[in-house]
């Protein structure tokens, strides 16, 4: 039998309606809705693809409690005077325009059976599959003698973008030369692990500049550094020396509030002018009230293929609240990735197609280790049928500190807020 | 005999067209991911290179390169080396035909 020109002609007017059961070359369309828990780099990116993947199709709720995107990333350029606290906050405008529905709240329960969120001061909203994508909340428990009350006024983490960047800003504003900032890092895994190193290069740049006789303490609960070791010594090293000084295996015992001093497990006490203490910490509050912490209490566990909770059915968790894949920081960058997976098994899932292959997802972190120079950490993360991993000889970290970095780290920051949120 | 002819090509066509679908959804899924850097759909919105309408030919020799370390790179010689080459046809497939 052999098909002839007339043939497929007949045929492909056909197929044209067939095309729409496969949604033509867009793919799947999907309907119905969608809610998302938190407006941070996952939460923000899943809802604008899922807009766009869908075609508009399936409606996307945000629930977030703060009125504007303000990113973690070149948050400590901030702190060292390089940026403002505007240069780092985005509106949520540029989701509306792509027709997600932000609602400025916070969610407090989800009951996963009859699949409704309840929010503080707007009801409850009903959902076909929910989001939750809530960063990390605080252990207060590691720190004995920090409280929420404390942490709010006096003794700052700054491990969330916004009121306390600007605080903490403050405070090595007013601290006199020759002053002693401390920092706690907490026991991995914390959010962006290269970001207290980061930190604390850049108070040191900015001292360094303004106030010269001034220290930076880098108070370590985890032995080493924990992300780009090697370069952010050689930068101490060359940079900082006398300024800056590092003390791993620093896990706190205790905070006297009113001395501004924190005792150590092992080591002696420190007496700080600045004290920036930033507490261990776990998925943020709402996934442990939606009981989506099953990995130690403290993580939500993931089918990786599409970032569907092992908890719970019709919820996916994604960013730092995730009980990470091997290998995978929890940063900013990362959430955006599973973001991206997230959003293309929703959209197949809402229109009755199995979930696809997940894509190859990659991170990529930049690190001011002065005002000029920067380091990286880059990592491809390939799904293997059960979890993401790095490929043998994939990945690395940048050779030396360089210039060019930091113009990428700048044009990197402007690019994902604008993937994001525009 | 006719109609089965007919019926036979409906099922080709509708294969190739499901199959391009799919091919269509796998690129834009796998090149989403360049994204976070790159500007949605690779529409850069500056400071790194924009890929979309970037002709096939032009990516795939720019990427190979990278993974072969010829072309000097920062963060793209480390992370093209998570990449097939199929997965890289798809992703230059897909930006290809942005405009």
């Amino acid at each position: 039998m052999t098909l002839n020109r007339r043939d497929f002609i007949k045929a492909a007017g056909a197929t044209v309606a067939m095309g729409s059961l496969y949604g033509c070359a867009g793919g799947a369309k999907g309907s119905g809705n969608v809610v998302v828990i938190g407006g941070g780099y996952g939460g923000a990116t899943v809802a604008k693809y899922i807009r766009m993947w869908s075609d508009g199709g399936i409606n996307v709720t945000l629930v977030e409690p703060n009125p504007a995107f303000v990113s973690c990333p070149i948050s400590n350029l901030v702190l060292a005077g390089e940026k403002t606290i505007n240069d780092i906050t985005t509106s949520y405008d540029g989701l509306k325009k792509h027709g997600v529905r932000v609602i400025h709240d916070t969610a407090t329960a989800v009951d996963p059976v009859k699949r409704t969120v309840t929010l503080s001061k707007n009801g409850a909203l009903s959902y076909d599959r929910l989001v939750v994508s809530p960063g990390i909340d605080f252990i207060w428990e590691s720190v004995p003698g920090l409280t929420p009350a404390i942490s709010d006024s006096k003794i700052f983490h700054s491990w969330k973008a916004g009121p306390q960047t600007v605080a903490l800003r403050k405070q090595l504003e007013s601290m006199p030369d020759g002053g002693i900032y401390a920092l706690c890092i907490p026991k991995a895994p914390y959010r962006c692990p290269p970001g207290p190193y980061e930190r604390a290069s850049m108070i040191a740049n900015y001292f360094k500049a303004h106030k010269p006789k001034s220290k930076v303490l880098v108070l370590d609960a985890n032995a080493d550094v924990t992300s780009k070791g090697p370069l952010f010594k050689k930068a101490w090293g060359d940079l900082y020396s006398g300024m800056l000084e590092y003390r791993g295996n620093h896990s706190i015992t205790k905070l006297d509030v009113a001395s501004q001093t924190v005792e150590f497990e092992f080591g002696d006490k420190v007496k700080a002018d600045v004290l920036n203490i930033v507490p261990a910490q776990k998925a943020g509050m709402i996934a442990n009230a939606a009981g989506l912490t099953n990995v130690g209490g403290r993580w939500c566990g993931v089918d990786w293929k599409t970032l569907e909770s092992t908890a719970h059915k019709n919820i996916h968790v994604l960013g730092d609240s995730t009980a990470s894949s091997p290998g995978m920081p929890k940063s900013g960058h990362m959430a955006t990735q599973h973001s991206k997976v997230a959003a293309a098994a929703i959209v197949n899932l809402m229109s009755g197609q199995a979930a696809p292959d997940p894509m190859v997802i990659a991170n990529t972190c930049y690190s001011f280790v002065s005002s000029k120079e920067v380091v990286h950490v880059a990592h491809p993360y390939v799904f293997n049928g059960k979890e993401f991993a790095v490929p043998k000889g994939a990945g690395g970290v940048s050779p030396s500190r360089n210039e060019l970095e930091a113009k990428y780290a700048l044009a990197w920051a402007k690019n994902i807020w604008a993937d994001a949120l525009l | 005999m006719k109609h089965s002819k007919i019926a036979l090509a409906v099922a080709l066509l509708g294969l190739s067209s499901a199959a391009l679908a799919d091919g269509h959804v796998l690129g834009r899924n796998m090149a989403s991911a360049c994204a976070s850097c790159h500007g949605t759909n690779g529409h850069s919105v500056g400071g790194m290179d924009p890929l979309a309408g970037m002709p096939k030919d032009e990516m795939l020799r720019k990427v190979r390169d990278f993974r072969s370390g010829a072309k000097p790179a920062t963060v793209m010689q480390q992370l093209s080396k998570g990449y097939t080459d199929e997965q890289i046809e798809m992703i230059a497939n897909y930006y290809a035909a942005q405009k």
